[in-house]
């Protein structure tokens, strides 16, 4: 195949009855509000059971209800579960949106609609469905006011029957969606059939989307990203919890707190093993974080980009003064409130030295829900064995998003409380300094308030290796420098990344976090196209020793990041030499999409010379919902 | 250490410690500064009241005041953490450790400028802890600068004047919920220590707005927190005496003239009436006070309010009884069969 059909294929090629088999996205476009996440996740989950590999994307707008929201469910066989652009089937509910929906649209995709909103007079290189929703629900939902929710569920039924999955599992979904609402799952199973038995007798399939049964999801579980964290997080054994709410990331703590709730609470005593509380603002939620980890805590919270930024001056007291504490940053689109429901990988460079002062944290960089599950238990770990405060780097597209993952395994180690002193070892060591280097890996041994032990005053001041304060210079040198030996340490406990050399290869492609299942899917569309590419995945900051090996065996290596000034890029430059510096270049999305992967390989064939500006321009971002680029 | 027999002659406390066991390091505050008059205060208080120090913690913000916790009880663990944030780290640390004693010295500037959303939350709270305010109206460190507790037509040496009114941090504190608020005067050594042992025995928060005049920048004639000005304008509203749990209540004053308060702990807080009618019980009668004595120029010192039966912060989060800190794996991870079941709801 020439890169020249790669293009063409993308573009307004006739799919018209070319079967789609497990291998397509469809687009619900609806209002925010309207219960649609019900039958979304029904739509997902029977596909899913029916063991055909899916991923779930809600795109929706900052707001409570009445503003358009669309959700991508994306069936793959082979598995690709990254974003697709191209729209293969439009669900149009939404009469605000529905127009520019239609219109974006790219020929021949199929569209399933409200009747009255007549959408099949707008182009003729469509496929169309009429589906007179309104008159459907009112015989099945007899109040009136319940309606507007239960009708979504009809578009469930109609797609059922057109797509051709299995009632029984479309049924098996629903109920565990409203299993315990007895009242609100019988009307949405009447919705459900009304809408099937409506497709079978009224709608004569004329599109190629089918759905078979496949056996790819099996020991698979379905899971959002911000729960994989806060079972990482349950099971890391964290007891302190201090957050406060803010998009993307409120999730993560509210879902932590319901397992919590059921899952460690004293069996005898009925009492909690941990305490969780919602700060005033994000300083106060790091402070508390801060001072649960220094009294021995497993501490952390969970915040977003502004709230990072507020946190910057007591990461510079947990760095300087080493006090262990875990940090989750679900990305979203800044800077400033910028886009709060759009996802980014906008935090990087800041959060890599945040606060003043010479700063370096250790970050984790998350690419599934699987990882993010247990790098919520490394970040404890290393938090503790580093004495220092440790991001977890994920995004709204990962934490928000409903991803099928591999089933999680159950902790197969303790934790590691690192270097906590205990009596004997004090006992050993016969003269003991907080800040003292003893082992020579930048790291010392700590006492925890009320253990009885020698107790040190922990402060953010300049002190010495006793703690005292001290404004010595060579005192503030020798701890600094320490404190750079500790980060050094650091590059060799971090999760290393995950290389794929690939014979010939002259392409080197770094990616990390969620960009790798677009990254994932384009290096099969590049040796569809003949270009063949080798791949490293950051999982860490510090960086593993991989990335210059990596670097020096490619001539061309592209750094994918999900954001406008190549942060990753920038940071990995830090650390290179200046001649591998030279054979970085850059593959950059910033729209506040998830990255796709046709986006990656169009870049990357531009580059490359193996095609035009113009030809990649032909289809940018057809098929995205065109309310998005507002 | 000592022990009650080793040293005859030489007093003790009731774990045999002198008075020595509860100091820190030597100031480096200016001489004459009352934050260190507060410091042997609060080494009595300890001192006195019998308090294992390895169980205190010591908290501060940033500030003159904030670097006092190093010139008292030296082998307490001790935090001097960011200007204004020192609440959120000490309820942190008692989130991990419940059974751990926080003092928190903070000044007018940390509390009432730059740290006034976490006092806020503090006395919202009532997270069990002393919290002293060594107010002297001033930013000392950086120069004697105004601070939000400086009373209108305060003046700096350089002819400035404040024509902003002050922050009443008491009045504050009752109005969001702290369960003991006093005030004394760092020069009232008898006042200052019932109070310090009162609060050592109170389960919630300790809100103590002690005045405390900078020698240094805010003891000129203009200053309304100078010595001169605090002596001639403090107005007791009774006279306190405190006493512990362990020892005999022994009433020295005439009946009708003192009021009693039960701490939880089985102690006793005594207080002579100066006014006729003031109750420290009453919420409304308290800001009353405050008000009266503002509007007459004066400064009410003294326990203003107490409420020693509303449930504190870590009581109401139900937590267990072994510090979260040291909580064994086996209560801090959940079982695998447990997880395998949250697995299998996930299909």
């Amino acid at each position: 195949m020439t890169t020249s059909e790669l293009s063409v294929q993308e573009t307004a090629g006739n799919r018209q009855m070319r079967p789609l088999v497990n291998d397509f996205s469809i687009q619900v476009a609806t209002v925010n509000g309207s219960g649609s996440q019900t039958a979304n996740l029904v739509l997902l989950r029977a596909l899913f059971r029916m063991g055909v590999p899916v991923s779930g994307k809600n795109l929706f707008p900052s707001n409570i209800a009445g503003l358009p929201t669309w959700f991508t469910i994306r069936a793959s066989r082979h598995g690709y579960i990254g974003r697709k652009k191209e729209i293969d089937l439009l669900v149009a509910m939404n009469p605000e949106t529905a127009r520019e929906d239609v219109l974006a649209l790219a020929a021949g995709a199929t569209v399933v609609f409200d009747e009255p909103l007549k959408l099949d007079t707008l182009r003729e290189d469509l496929i169309f469905y009429a589906v007179p929703f309104d008159k459907l629900v009112a015989p099945v939902c007899p109040d009136a006011k319940l309606r507007r929710l239960v009708r979504n569920m009809i578009y469930d039924g109609v797609l059922a029957r057109l797509l051709g999955i299995e009632m029984a599992e479309m049924e098996r979904a629903l109920n565990k969606q409203l299993g315990k609402k007895v009242k609100a799952l019988a009307l949405n199973q009447s919705a459900l059939q009304i809408g099937f038995d409506f497709a079978g007798e009224h709608l004569a399939k004329r599109d190629g989307l089918r759905v078979e049964r496949m056996d790819r999801t099996v020991g698979k579980i379905l899971i959002e990203g911000n729960a994989a964290a806060a079972l990482g997080c349950m099971m890391a054994g964290v007891t302190v919890v201090t957050w406060y709410p803010i998009t993307p990331s409120s999730s993560l703590c509210e879902t932590l707190t319901g397992y919590m709730r059921r899952h460690r609470m004293d069996r005898e005593t009925g009492k909690a093993t941990f305490a969780i509380v919602q700060a005033e603002d994000e300083l106060s939620a790091l402070g508390m974080a801060l001072g649960a980890g220094w009294a021995g805590a497993r501490a952390m919270t969970a915040t977003s980009g502004p709230g990072i930024s507020l946190m910057a001056e007591f990461t510079g007291l947990g760095y300087y003064a080493e006090v262990p504490a875990v940090v989750f940053d679900i990305q979203r689109v800044g800077p400033s409130t910028g886009l709060p429901t759009r996802t980014a990988q906008g935090d990087i460079l800041s959060t890599a030295v945040l606060s003043h002062g010479d700063t370096k944290h250790p970050m984790l960089l998350p690419a599934s829900a699987e990882e993010i599950y247990s790098m919520a238990m490394d970040a404890f770990d290393l938090a503790e064995r580093l004495q220092t405060p440790v991001f977890v780097m994920s995004d709204l597209d990962l934490g928000m998003n409903t991803w099928m993952a591999d089933r999680f395994a159950y902790p197969d180690r303790p934790p590691d409380r690192g270097k906590l002193l205990d009596a004997g070892h004090l006992q050993q060591m016969k003269e003991w300094g907080r800040y003292l280097d003893v082992d020579g890996d930048g790291i010392p041994y700590r006492t925890l308030p009320g253990d009885g032990l020698p107790a040190y005053f922990c402060r953010g001041s300049g002190h010495n290796e006793r703690g005292q304060y001290s404004e010595r210079a060579e005192d503030y040198e020798r701890n600094v420098d320490r404190l750079a030996r500790k980060f050094e340490t650091a590059r060799d406990l971090v999760p290393p990344p995950v290389v794929h050399l690939e014979a010939g290869a002259e392409i080197g492609i770094i990616g990390y976090g969620t960009s790798h299942w677009a990254i994932d899917e384009s290096r099969a569309q590049l040796l569809e196209a003949g270009v063949r590419t080798s791949y490293l995945r950051l999982r860490a900051y510090p960086f593993g020793r991989e990335v210059a090996d990596f670097i020096e065996r490619h001539p061309r290596v592209y750094v994918v990041d999900q954001n406008r000034d190549a942060q990753m890029r920038r940071l990995l430059a830090t650390e290179l030499a200046g001649a591998q510096v030279a054979r970085l270049r850059s593959v950059l999305h910033y729209n506040g999409l998830p990255i796709d992967a046709r986006s990656v390989s169009n870049e990357i064939l531009v580059q490359e010379g193996l095609m035009s500006d113009s030809a990649r321009s032909a289809h940018t971002e057809a098929g995205a919902p065109a309310g998005l680029g507002e | 250490m000592a022990t009650p027999s080793s040293a005859p002659g030489r007093k003790v406390n009731r774990l045999g410690l002198e008075q020595q066991a509860y100091r820190g390091g030597k100031t480096t505050l200016c001489a004459g500064c009352g934050h260190n008059a507060i410091s042997e205060r609060i080494i009595e208080a300890f001192f006195e009241m019998g308090i294992d120090a390895r169980q205190v913690i010591k908290m501060s913000g940033i500030g003159c005041s904030s670097k006092s916790p190093a010139y008292f009880l030296g082998s307490s663990h001790g935090f001097n953490a960011v200007h204004g944030r020192m609440p959120s780290v000490a309820t942190g640390a008692l989130l991990a450790n419940k059974h751990l004693l926080a003092i928190g010295v903070s000044g007018d500037g940390d509390t009432g400028a730059i740290g006034i959303g976490q006092f806020v939350h503090l006395m919202r709270r009532n997270m069990p802890m002393i919290y002293i305010v060594e107010n002297n109206g001033c930013y000392g460190l950086t120069k004697g600068q105004l601070s939000p507790t400086a009373d209108v037509g305060s003046t700096l040496k350089n002819g400035v004047v404040n024509d902003l009114p002050a922050i009443d941090l008491c009045a504050l504190a009752i109005e969001l919920g702290a369960t003991f608020v006093a005030r004394s005067f760092s020069g009232d050594k008898k006042q200052l220590l019932a109070l310090l042992k009162a609060a050592i025995s109170h389960r919630g928060t300790v809100m103590l707005d002690v005045l405390s005049p900078c020698v240094t920048f805010n003891d000129h004639d203009g200053s309304t927190k100078s010595y001169s000005y605090v002596k001639d304008h403090d107005e007791p509203l009774e006279e306190i005496s405190f006493v512990p749990f362990f020892e005999e209540i022994a009433v020295d004053y005439p009946p009708g003239t003192t009021q009693v308060v039960a701490m939880h702990d089985g102690s006793t807080l005594l207080l002579k009436k100066m006014e006729a009618d003031y109750d420290p019980t009453s919420k409304v009668g308290a800001l009353r006070a405050l008000q009266e004595a503002n509007a007459r120029g004066e400064f009410a010192t003294g326990l203003i309010y107490v409420e020693p039966r509303r449930a504190d912060f870590l009581t109401l989060l139900n937590l267990v009884e072994e510090p979260l800190a040291s909580l064994p794996l086996e209560s801090a991870r959940p079982p695998r069969e447990a997880f395998e079941a949250i697995m299998d709801s996930l299909r």
